[in-house]
């Protein structure tokens, strides 16, 4: 046994932004949502995995968010379409 | 202080009580059963501002007192036996978490054949789960104990096993003094958890841990075990002071100060051994009981200073160390005395194993035995 003496007692975690680095970087698709469809009935910031959806302008983090496309799935009016970045 | 004269099972309820307990979960088990049914009458009756909640197995009621335990709720539970076994996953994750739950646990001997009757398997065999554990001998110190493991575990935030024998002391009725409430609020304040869950700061808690972490809690676990020993002394004699009532530290010495010979034992059969004692005092043999009150952490400092040099031990074991020479108290004591006593001569039987009942007679007859008189 180690002879350090450990003061770690609780293995709490805090939330912190990017806990996880810029996931951003993994993403293939980007959502892009369509203004003028959008009812903003906050479906894809509930839905959103990553929390990377502002919740009063609903503008997405890039720096964070995967491309998932759980929040263009889940849209009812199709306002979010995924996109290849390059296009 | 009032006396009441009440079963074990109805005694720990009482217990729990006087501790002020804000969540209790368990499942009936003989022989903890009535544990539950008082526990859960007392809730009905408006006698105990505490929440119950049934639930389906021992598994469910560990993770349940966890879960309440998160909240910073004072939480109990009771069990036996094959529902100890059962919750031995999340006896780890109690410990782990660093949660001050108190236990009392009624020991049974463990399936397969089915018994119903005391033997010290059940909570031996969770002796590596990061749990402390205390074994009485009388009711009056099943009471006391499960006061003072609450004192000890949410000062050092280790939960804590009280051990008390299944029909010997679960369902014989006792004489026992229960202290005012107000004394056992003195003694047992409410204590501030080191950590809760609340909503208006989120947290997560005990997620995955990388090798760069993980062993530091658990070595920090493995450390405040230790520390454990004074607290559970400094409790013993706080409460003492309080009450008047004592059991002994970690050990209940009885005839030791000018012995040679020692029989070392716990739970109910080393009360009994005190009349072995005496049978044996009057045969002209220099003997004396060590009982043991703290299993773990185990007291080998405690232990050791009782011993003389040239002592020799008696170790009477209500348990198996399978594929071993012996008890694991036997074991347990030679790993505590080695380097620290060599001279000391060990002996040990392995007895009162499912309930075989042990009388005073009959454990004298077997010190002698062992010993070659």
């Amino acid at each position: 046994m180690a002879n350090k003496i450990y003061d770690e007692k609780y293995p709490v975690s805090y939330p912190m932004h990017g806990a996880g680095g810029k996931t951003g970087d993994w993403r293939l698709l980007t959502p892009r949502i369509d203004r003028e469809k959008c009812s903003k009935c906050m479906l894809c910031w509930v839905y959103c995995p990553d929390a990377v959806i502002d919740r009063e302008t609903l503008e997405i983090d890039y720096e964070y968010c995967k491309g998932c496309g759980i929040c263009a799935r889940e849209c009812p009016r199709k306002a979010i379409v995924m996109i290849r970045e390059e296009e | 202080m009032k006396t009441i004269l009440d079963t074990g099972c109805h005694i720990v309820a009482q217990a729990a009580k006087s501790a002020k307990v804000d969540f209790v979960s368990a499942y009936p088990i003989t022989p903890q059963t009535s544990v539950v049914e008082e526990i859960a009458s007392m809730v009905q009756r408006g006698e105990i501002d505490c929440r119950f909640l049934p639930v389906e197995g021992e598994h469910s009621a560990m993770a349940a007192c966890v879960a309440a335990a998160a909240t910073g709720a004072r939480t109990f539970t009771a069990t036996s036996s094959q529902g100890l076994l059962y919750m031995h996953e999340v006896l780890h994750m109690a410990s782990g978490c660093r949660f001050p739950i108190v236990m009392a646990n009624v020991n049974r001997g463990v399936f397969a054949p089915w018994t119903i009757w005391v033997d010290h398997q059940d909570s031996l065999s969770q002796r590596d789960t990061g749990w402390l554990q205390y074994y009485c001998a009388s009711l009056q110190e099943v009471f006391d104990t499960i006061i003072q493991a609450y004192k000890v575990a949410e000062q050092i935030k280790i939960p804590i096993m009280v051990n008390l024998d299944g029909f010997v002391l679960s369902h014989c009725v006792m004489a026992v003094q229960i202290p005012d409430q107000e004394i056992i609020d003195r003694f047992l304040p409410t204590v501030e958890p080191a950590w809760r869950f609340d909503p208006q700061n989120p947290t997560s808690y005990v997620s995955v841990t990388g090798p760069d972490l993980y062993e530091g809690f658990r070595t920090s676990l493995h450390q405040d075990q230790l520390k454990a020993l004074d607290l559970m002394v400094q409790a013993a004699r706080e409460y003492q002071e309080l009450t008047g009532l004592y059991h002994g530290d970690l050990l209940d010495l009885y005839r030791c100060d000018d012995a040679n010979t020692f029989v070392f034992a716990m739970g109910s059969m080393a009360e009994e051994l005190k009349l072995s004692v005496d049978i044996l005092r009057e045969e002209g043999i220099k003997i004396g009981l060590i009982r043991l009150r703290v299993f773990r952490p185990f007291p080998k400092e405690a232990i050791s200073k009782v011993l003389p040099e040239d002592a020799t031990v008696v170790v009477l074991d209500r348990n198996f160390a399978f594929g071993h020479e012996g008890g694991i108290l036997f074991s347990e004591l030679k790993d505590a005395l080695f380097t620290r006593r060599d001279n000391v001569r060990l002996l040990n039987q392995i007895m009162g194993i499912g309930g075989i009942d042990l009388t005073y007679q009959y454990m004298a007859e077997q010190v002698k035995n062992l010993l070659g008189l």
